[in-house]
């Protein structure tokens, strides 16, 4: 069995836009005329794990739904997964349906997309057993942590087994070890079946750990101001936290997004 | 136990209410046809009890089925609008309308177009306008009050507007129809017995028929003991709906 591919066996610049899983090439958004977003490039490459950081407002939940095809930009394109359904999503909040137990919440993607109801409803236990969940398959949301939660909204996500995994700050409203616990699963899952990953956060270190590279977006407009690739192997060693390596790169986002911050007067 | 205790404050205050009127009725000496003590309606109660059931029954058959009516209609066309924009905009304003217009102002052209040998059916339709306004609106509400990332979910994966409306918007609604037709059934109650008031004959014989004749007749016990069936009604029918409300949303929790 090979081993996870290493993150910085990926060079930024070799990504053409026939390597990418997804792309977004000078992607621009405006609402009501302002602009909101870009412009932006941003590739994707198959089985790499990008994390999105910037102050809010800065527009990277914008840019995760142009990666969604949930907008369409105002000027330049975006290049998405080839095969319809390859793209999941986990938004802020787990977003379940209240009144669906946990097994229909996560065949919902699965039956929308045409797969019959008893194999969404089999390939739906599969996943929520892959995320620690398959003694819960009847339970309803509200009977759920959130945590819990979280990771039925992630087992959702990559129940129709996508290529191209989207996240809006999913663990931003768990507390510091549920959190350090999902991101650990996402590392193990990812080990698992190799996916692409876009991970939107306001949390440098967060970023640092769960990435390969790390993109900053500016506060003014929403461009790339850094792209830094992160060291070290994926999933993370034991202590990476405490690596110098780690604490190093913690460094430069912080610093980069420190640039990307408007000049106090 | 704990429902006891929880109704004992309303039916201390009923009591005392009671004992109050009985009092002053007594001791001022108030003219039984101007007010009757309680007692009296009692006794008018018993006394006419075989009649103000028919009659109640007969009101609640016809609220019944009024709310079936709205229930169907004012949910059927929320769903139908909710589909299209501007349908939307094209009913809404004719809903209103339907709204703010008083149910005695078009009793009368109801009761044309269903014929004074059918008043029930006048009447049926004239509560079942007074209940379709809260179905409707409650229902298109919820229609709309669907998360708006289940909704982005929904648009990832290409769902057909029939998967949105029965996997995400009719659950969704769900709460706001039941409240919506728990509203519409005290409304229907009401829309009825206005309507009888108005259709004026005796057609009908629902408890709105009883208040005239005991009216007419200064018998002001027996107005009195209609008036009482009519309160139990619609505290029958709020409890039922709100029993069905509760039980039908604890099943979902």
């Amino acid at each position: 069995m090979t081993g996870p591919p290493l993150a910085a066996a990926r060079p930024v610049s070799a990504q053409g836009a026939e390597s990418c899983i997804s792309r977004l090439d000078q992607a621009v958004v405006r609402y009501a005329d302002r602009p909101a977003l870009g412009p932006l490039t941003l590739a994707v490459a198959p089985g790499e794990i990008v994390a999105l950081v910037g102050a809010s407002g800065a527009g990277k939940s914008t840019a995760l739904r142009l990666l969604a095809g949930l907008e369409a930009p105002a000027e330049g394109s975006v290049q998405r997964p080839a095969q319809p359904n390859a793209t999941g999503f986990v938004f802020q909040s787990p977003t379940l349906m209240p009144w669906a137990d946990a097994r229909t919440n996560v065949a919902l993607p699965l039956e929308l997309s045409g797969v019959p109801a008893a194999e969404a409803r089999h390939r739906a236990d599969l996943a929520l057993a892959a995320v620690g969940l398959g003694d819960r398959t009847t339970a309803r949301p509200r009977q759920l942590s959130g945590g819990m939660a979280m990771r039925v909204s992630l087992a959702r996500a990559l129940s129709i087994r996508p290529e191209l995994l989207l996240l809006d700050e999913p663990f931003a409203a768990l507390d510091s070890i549920t959190r350090r616990g999902l991101i650990e699963d996402l590392h193990r899952l990812w080990a698992e079946r190799p996916l692409a990953m876009v991970f939107v956060t306001h949390d440098v270190e967060e970023a640092a750990y769960l990435a390969g590279r790390v993109v900053v977006l500016s506060a003014a407009d929403g461009r790339a101001v850094a792209d830094v690739p992160m060291p070290g192997p994926l999933p993370r060693p034991e202590g990476w936290r405490r690596d110098p390596a780690f604490r190093d790169a913690v460094e430069a986002v912080a610093s980069g997004l420190s640039h990307a911050m408007p000049v106090a007067a | 136990m704990k429902r006891l205790i929880d109704a004992l404050p309303a039916l201390l205050l009923t009591a005392l209410l009671l004992g109050g009127w009985e009092a002053a009725c007594r001791l001022l000496e108030v003219p039984v046809y101007f007010l009757p003590p309680p007692s009296a309606v009692a006794v008018a109660l018993v006394e006419n009890a075989p009649v103000l059931a028919g009659s109640a029954l007969q009101t609640f058959w016809m609220a019944f089925q009024a709310l079936m009516v709205a229930t169907v209609l004012g949910g059927g066309l929320a769903i139908a609008v909710s589909l299209s924009r501007p349908a939307e905009q094209a009913v809404a304003p004719l809903a209103v309308a339907l709204q703010v217009t008083p149910i005695v102002a078009i009793a009368p052209l109801v009761l044309i177009w269903a014929g004074l040998d059918h008043a029930d059916r006048a009447v049926i339709a004239l509560a079942a306008a007074v209940a379709f306004f809260p179905v409707f609106s409650g229902v298109l509400t919820g229609l709309k009050s669907a998360d708006p990332d289940l909704e982005r979910l929904f648009d990832l994966h290409s769902a057909t507007p029939l998967q949105r409306l029965t996997r995400l918007r009719l659950p969704s609604a769900l709460p706001f129809a039941l409240e919506g037709v728990r509203v519409a059934a005290g409304l229907s109650v009401v829309g009825a017995v206005v309507a009888e008031f108005v259709s004026g004959s005796g057609a009908t014989q629902g408890l709105a028929w009883r208040l005239l004749e005991a009216g007419n007749r200064l018998r002001t016990a027996e107005l009195l003991a209609a008036l009482v069936c009519l309160a139990i009604l619609g505290l029958m029918l709020n409890a039922a709906t709100t029993a069905i409300q509760r039980r039908v949303l604890a099943s979902r929790a």
